[in-house]
């Protein structure tokens, strides 16, 4: 079968795509398809896509453009398949504004939340109701761009008078932030695969720095993990019903990693999805799938052969 | 429950490596690499300006010459002729040094390192102007000093400051800067700082380090005497054909006293036995040529003014009020200093978004300070682009104020 596999762009994910991007194709090959990778930033991606009219693109793109449903409709329009959630469920699904609101009115738990929108600030006084997302949300809080990844631009605020300088930071990276009720608890990711979805044990997240932030993600050492998560078993089930309920309330289809925190009390939060998990050598889902036995092969097939079992969304 | 080894080597590393990690403003540069980017980050010399035909020419009298030593290792110390011709060189800017006296680097930054090496224990004092060459911190840094931060102004660092710790009884192993259109800072240490500083400095029996990497590219104004002309004896004078000929042959130098060129040149060999025997032996060639290295240089630094220009010019245009910037004299930077409330680090992506770059102001202080300032480069892109990337980043600067207005009603 032609793959191509779909990595780098523009974003500052560029690199961890990339890196995402070669270790599927290297799997790819492994598997016998004919397959090469194409970065949209160095190759013009429809006029290509065109030209090899391959049967089935693998997006391993991260971030902007390529996990908001941006390339999924030009593949659409297109009509190549792909591997992962359809355009639409992906803009939710990757704007944490949208998927939160989706997410709670699914009934799934998802901690306390405010929206601060560059345009409500810069266009309808919107500063005026910050206090208000502190009062909502509380102290501590943890402030995120809504359309990014990687904890790229994330910030834990302790003080209302440090609001104001991490809103800028994230919005930096996004035209909309989330302020977000810190958790405090354990960190897990639970990898869902296939169709129906398989749930893969939970990786528990222990980062040394004591935040999971950038550099703790993309420097090989700097984060613990442990997979499956150190968790009881009645624990571990609930993270694994959250992830699923996350993963129909948004419609999600083939790969995604749901991130979570289970609190003092055993309850899983769910902070996020990811139509697009990681794929790197410090990347969660892989490892998910190695406590259950699976190689990256045997993942990139499964997720394969769940994307070839629908014709691509018209 | 297994805990899983992403690097099964993570528990053996030396202490020294626990700052060297990924990093956010990493992962932004890979798309500001991008050529729709206007890079005003790298400090990148426009080689392109070199004439072609003068490579060819230094590469052909090699091999034609030199073929079998120039594929043969060489001496720690680096080749004799080099070190002759650089020698010439730097006397060009009235430093007079004795090739016995100088040992070949892998560019100043291997300097840079070896002195690191052969000083600083963990935990020792050294003490770095602020902001200081980046690359100067990491080099440095792996040894693991604490650090003497002294500010910069106008005239370069202020040596009062110095002078103050000095007072208070603070003794650093030696002091670092680069005097001539600092890296990031772009100005340059006045005449009466530079005495000051080597009689603060001979007095307390604290070396200098001296990085001058720039000052052959003056582009107005009366060159000022080296550190190391004023006080050969205490000074390590740091050279480089980087910016005046090629990053790419990779030859700087260290001059100093032999007990020192001695423990330098052995720390060199057990690093990399010696420099690359090839990109020595075309450097010598390409500086036996005074009119072709002074032609080219000439016409490299006119280059520079040139954009230097374009850059203040396009600052003045485009920068909202409240940000301050330094006028280079010569070089290759301009230090921006904003408002108090900017963050340059976190910025940094919204500019790229806009397709411009610049390195923020944190990467040259050892302690993360500068977060409301930010270097910009003028060396490599063509006017019209730095003048599109400055505008680019006037348009972000003024956005951000707005931004920061409706944060603070």
């Amino acid at each position: 079968m032609k793959v191509a596999v779909l990595a780098g762009g523009r974003t500052p994910e560029r690199d961890v795509s990339l890196r995402s991007g070669h270790r599927v194709l290297v799997a790819m090959h492994e598997l016998g398809h004919d397959a090469m990778l194409i970065d949209p930033a160095e190759t013009p991606l429809a006029e290509t896509l065109q030209e090899r009219s391959p049967d089935l693109c693998y997006l391993t793109l991260h971030g902007k453009d390529g996990e908001d449903g941006t390339v999924q409709r030009l593949l659409d329009l297109l009509d190549i398949a792909y591997t992962g959630t359809s355009a639409f469920d992906c803009e939710i699904a990757f704007d944490k504004l949208l998927a939160k609101d989706a997410l709670d009115r699914a009934g799934v738990r998802t901690p306390a939340w405010a929206p601060i929108e560059d345009a409500a600030l810069r266009d309808l006084g919107g500063g005026a109701a910050l206090s208000r997302a502190v009062e909502r949300v509380g102290s501590p809080s943890v402030v995120k761009p809504s359309r990014s990844g990687s904890a790229l631009g994330v910030s834990t605020v302790a003080r209302e008078a440090d609001l104001a300088a991490a809103v800028m930071a994230a919005l930096s990276f996004s035209g909309g932030v989330v302020v977000e009720a810190a958790i405090t608890g354990t960190e897990v990711a639970v990898g869902i695969i296939g169709t129906p979805g398989e749930v893969l044990p939970a990786v528990e997240i222990v980062p040394k720095g004591g935040t999971y932030d950038y550099a703790a993600r993309y420097t090989a050492g700097a984060t613990e993990y442990f997979a499956p998560a150190r968790l009881a078993d009645d624990v571990a089930g609930a993270c694994a019903d959250a992830a699923m309920a996350a993963w129909t309330a948004l419609h999600l289809r083939d790969v995604t990693r749901v991130d979570m925190i289970v609190d003092g009390a055993g309850a899983p939060w769910v902070l996020e999805v990811n139509v697009s998990p990681g794929m790197t050598e410090t990347s969660l889902l892989p490892m998910a799938a190695g406590a259950v036995g699976m190689g990256l092969g045997e993942l990139c097939d499964a997720v394969i052969h769940s994307a070839l079992g629908r014709r691509p969304t018209g | 429950m297994a805990e899983l080894s992403i690097d099964r080597f993570v528990d053996l590393y030396a202490h020294r490596t626990s700052g060297m990690s990924a990093s956010e403003v990493r992962a932004l540069f890979a798309v500001a690499a991008r050529p729709e980017v206007v890079s005003l980050a790298g400090g990148m010399p426009f080689v392109e300006a070199l004439p072609t035909g003068d490579i060819l020419d230094v590469v052909q009298e090699v091999v034609d010459q030199q073929g079998a030593m120039s594929l043969q290792y060489g001496g720690g110390q680096g080749h004799l002729g080099l070190r002759e011709r650089l020698a010439g060189l730097m006397a060009a800017e009235g430093v007079i040094g004795d090739p016995d006296d100088m040992v070949i680097t892998t560019g100043a930054q291997q300097a840079l390192d070896l002195i690191g090496k052969i000083f600083i224990d963990p935990g020792d004092l050294i003490a770095v102007e602020a902001p200081a060459y980046v690359g100067a911190l990491t080099a440095f840094g792996a040894y693991e000093p604490r650090y003497l931060q002294i500010e910069i102004d106008d005239d370069g660092m202020v040596v009062d400051h110095l002078q103050e710790a000095f007072v208070r009884g603070e003794r650093p192993k030696f002091v670092y800067t680069c005097p001539n259109f600092g890296n990031p800072g772009g100005v340059t240490l006045s005449y009466a700082r530079r005495r000051q500083l080597v009689s603060l400095c001979r007095e307390a029996g604290v070396p200098i380090v001296e990085d001058n990497p720039y000052g052959m590219l003056r582009f107005e104004g009366e060159a000022l005497p080296a550190l190391r002309t004023l006080d050969p004896d205490n000074v390590l004078y740091l050279g480089t054909v980087s910016k005046v000929f090629s990053p790419g042959v990779r030859v700087g130098w260290a001059l100093a006293e032999q007990s020192v060129v001695q423990r330098l040149v052995l720390a060199k060999e057990a690093s990399d036995l010696c420099g690359s025997s090839f990109t020595m032996l075309m450097t010598e060639r390409y500086f036996s040529d005074e009119a072709r290295w002074r032609g080219n240089l000439a016409t490299m630094t006119e280059l520079y003014r040139s954009r230097r220009d374009a850059m203040l010019g396009a600052i003045n245009e485009h920068f909202p009020d409240g940000a301050m910037w330094t006028h280079p004299a010569g070089g290759f930077y301009v230090w921006v200093t904003l408002p108090e409330w900017f963050d340059t680090r976190a910025m940094l992506a919204a500019a790229v978004e806009r397709r411009v770059a610049y390195v923020p102001g944190t990467a040259f202080y050892p302690d993360g300070r500068g977060g409301n300032r930010m270097r910009l480069a003028f060396c490599y892109p063509p006017e019209e682009r730095i003048r599109e990337g400055v505008a680019r980043l006037g348009d972000l600067l003024e956005d951000e104020q707005v931004l920061y207005r409706s944060l603070h009603p």
